[in-house]
């Protein structure tokens, strides 16, 4: 390719060059409409969250952010994210797992599988646990027996997240483990390594920032899930309200200074997200094997 | 045969793959599968009196044209986007690649409570509107073009920076305008892509619920959604109502999922065919 360069393009080759692209003027005029598009879906929208959230003052923006209802929701939120990515970093792993380094029949139907969840509502997702845990519900009234909550509680909380953020890290791992190939792990398993030292010092190292990658998507939907949750929270304030319940409750009551500084907070979670997913974008290249 | 004998050499198969599909089916299938038994209890008759009743066939008909729409314009302006991003350089291109991924990032409710106030009567870009955008269906429309901007983008990109330049070389030099290139060169290699980007953003935008509630305005026949009219059920005790509208959405996502699925396995089955 470089040598290619290195010759002085002959006028035909110019000629090709110049047809192969589109002239000065079409370009400017479609990053223009690219740049407008975008300033008026997502700049300014990021910008009015922190100009709404500081339009009382700092004073009000703190007050909302400490306030005993606000620091319950992230406690809860910051509970759920610690409950569900571990079982969604061990379900990522073993579904890359199987899916990339072993044929089977019907591999397509277990893709087809974990990327179901996307394919349904999030309101859905939710729904489905309150058919069975519910009062009403399949198994309500054994739970009740037990004296056992699930829905409207912590748990069904996390079973709806968990519905919501399977297909994530999966997602990641798969395309990652794919392209580097077993011939690493057959090396070492060849040499005598048990299956769960390979796993440790071959498999993980050469996934590593793939997974950290997925993990943090994972945690940014897991945090800022909004209609599953709602669904079988039961909006019990300091109680089972996350913090996107929590904005939108402040939202309704009109509190919006309060319910953007919430926001605002979330927003950096997500600004945060897309910096350190674009940081590691490359170093999941060099996992990968190329620059 | 030797190739087979190598990969028994990994261990761990079995049992990733018996804990995958136990725990999908506990957490996904069996759960899923709720809403079609409850659905099959009803009989068809009364499934039919619940999903044809006005204001159910009202929400599930603005849930998809609104999707539709939606994912139109995200298709457009997504390849639109992918081709800037991938052909040309002009300063800040990164924070605009950055950005795409902020409505994956962003929670729903944060977008949904920011774009009712932009697009209100006295928001930022509403004042300037000649017509009502925040609590009509022009509303939903935006939240929903909003959560659908990174779909097409990050699906079509990558494919665009493989091709090879050497197509459109060929097309050039042999006379084909850059229009006649574009249209019946590049854009066929493209089409899978924007197909599959297009039906994950159509997707969804029909069970999008955080961004749209506080947009839509939530009348009833007007600006009420699908989802919203399952969540209302729920909590005036209607289980099966609420159950019957998701078997209906389920059903035409899941025939949505399916086409994406054939798009892409024949897109699979043309890259594998020029590999090797």
């Amino acid at each position: 390719m470089e040598a290619v360069q290195v010759i002085e393009p002959s006028s035909t080759e110019k000629k090709i060059q110049k047809l192969t692209t589109e002239p000065k003027w079409v370009q400017a005029i479609l990053i223009a409409i690219v740049v407008l598009f975008i300033g008026l879906f997502l700049i300014i929208p990021l910008i009015a969250i922190f100009t709404e959230a500081f339009a009382k003052g700092a004073d009000v923006y703190f007050a909302a952010i400490v306030e005993p209802d606000a620091l319950a929701a992230i406690r809860l939120t910051m509970i759920v994210l610690a409950i569900s990515l571990p079982i969604n970093i061990v379900f990522g792993v073993a579904a890359a797992w199987a899916i990339s380094k072993f044929r089977f029949k019907g591999k397509n139907i277990l893709l087809a599988l974990i990327d179901l969840p996307f394919a349904v509502s999030p309101v859905i997702a939710g729904l489905v646990f309150i058919l069975l845990f519910s009062s009403h519900g399949l198994l309500g009234p054994l739970l009740e027996s037990y004296d056992l909550q699930i829905v409207f509680a912590l748990p069904g909380i996390v079973l709806a997240t968990l519905f919501v953020t399977m297909p994530f890290i999966a997602k990641e791992l798969i395309p990652v483990m794919q392209a580097q190939g077993s011939e690493e792990e057959e090396a070492a398993r060849t040499l005598g390594a048990s299956g769960w030292y390979m796993f440790r010092h071959v498999t993980l190292p050469n996934i590593k920032w793939g997974l950290v990658y997925g993990a943090i998507l994972c945690s940014a939907r897991t945090i800022g899930e909004f209609g599953a949750v709602s669904v079988v929270s039961g909006h019990i304030r300091g109680m089972t309200n996350t913090l996107p319940l929590h904005i939108e409750i402040l939202y309704n009551e009109y509190q919006f200074s309060a319910a953007f500084a919430a926001a605002s907070l979330m927003s950096l979670i997500a600004v945060a997200t897309i910096i350190i997913q674009h940081i590691l974008h490359w170093k999941k290249g060099a996992d990968l094997g190329r620059e | 045969m030797a190739k087979r004998k190598i990969k028994n050499v990994l261990p761990g198969f079995g049992i990733s793959l018996g804990f995958v599909l136990a725990y999908a089916s506990l957490l996904v299938i069996i759960p899923l599968l709720m809403v079609f038994i409850n659905s099959s209890q009803m009989g068809w008759g009364g499934l039919l009196a619940t999903v044809g009743d006005s204001r159910v066939l009202a929400a599930l008909r603005l849930s998809f044209l609104t999707a539709l729409f939606a994912a139109a314009v995200n298709g457009l302006f997504g390849l639109l986007l992918a081709w800037v991003l991938v052909r040309y350089s002009f300063p800040g291109k990164q924070i605009i690649n950055g950005l795409v991924d902020l409505p994956f990032a962003l929670p729903t409710a944060v977008a949904g409570i920011v774009l009712a106030t932009l697009y209100s009567k006295e928001g930022w870009i509403g004042q300037f509107l000649p017509f009502k955008a925040a609590f009509s269906e022009i509303g939903i429309v935006i939240a929903l073009i909003f959560i659908g901007v990174p779909f097409v983008v990050r699906m079509v990109q990558p494919v665009l920076e493989e091709l090879d330049p050497q197509m459109e070389e060929a097309a050039a030099s042999l006379g084909a305008s850059r229009i006649r290139t574009i249209g019946k060169v590049i854009f066929p290699e493209l089409l899978p892509s924007l197909l599959a980007g297009f039906g994950l953003a159509f997707a969804r935008a029909v069970g999008e619920y955080g961004s749209v509630i506080f947009i839509a305005g939530n009348m009833p026949y007007k600006t009420e959604i699908a989802p919203l009219l399952i969540m209302t059920k729920l909590e005036q005790y209607d289980y099966q109502g609420a159950t019957a509208i998701a078997a209906v959405m389920l059903i035409i996502s899941f025939a949505i999922l399916l086409v994406i699925n054939i798009l892409q396995q024949r897109f699979a089955g043309r890259i594998t065919e020029k590999g090797v």
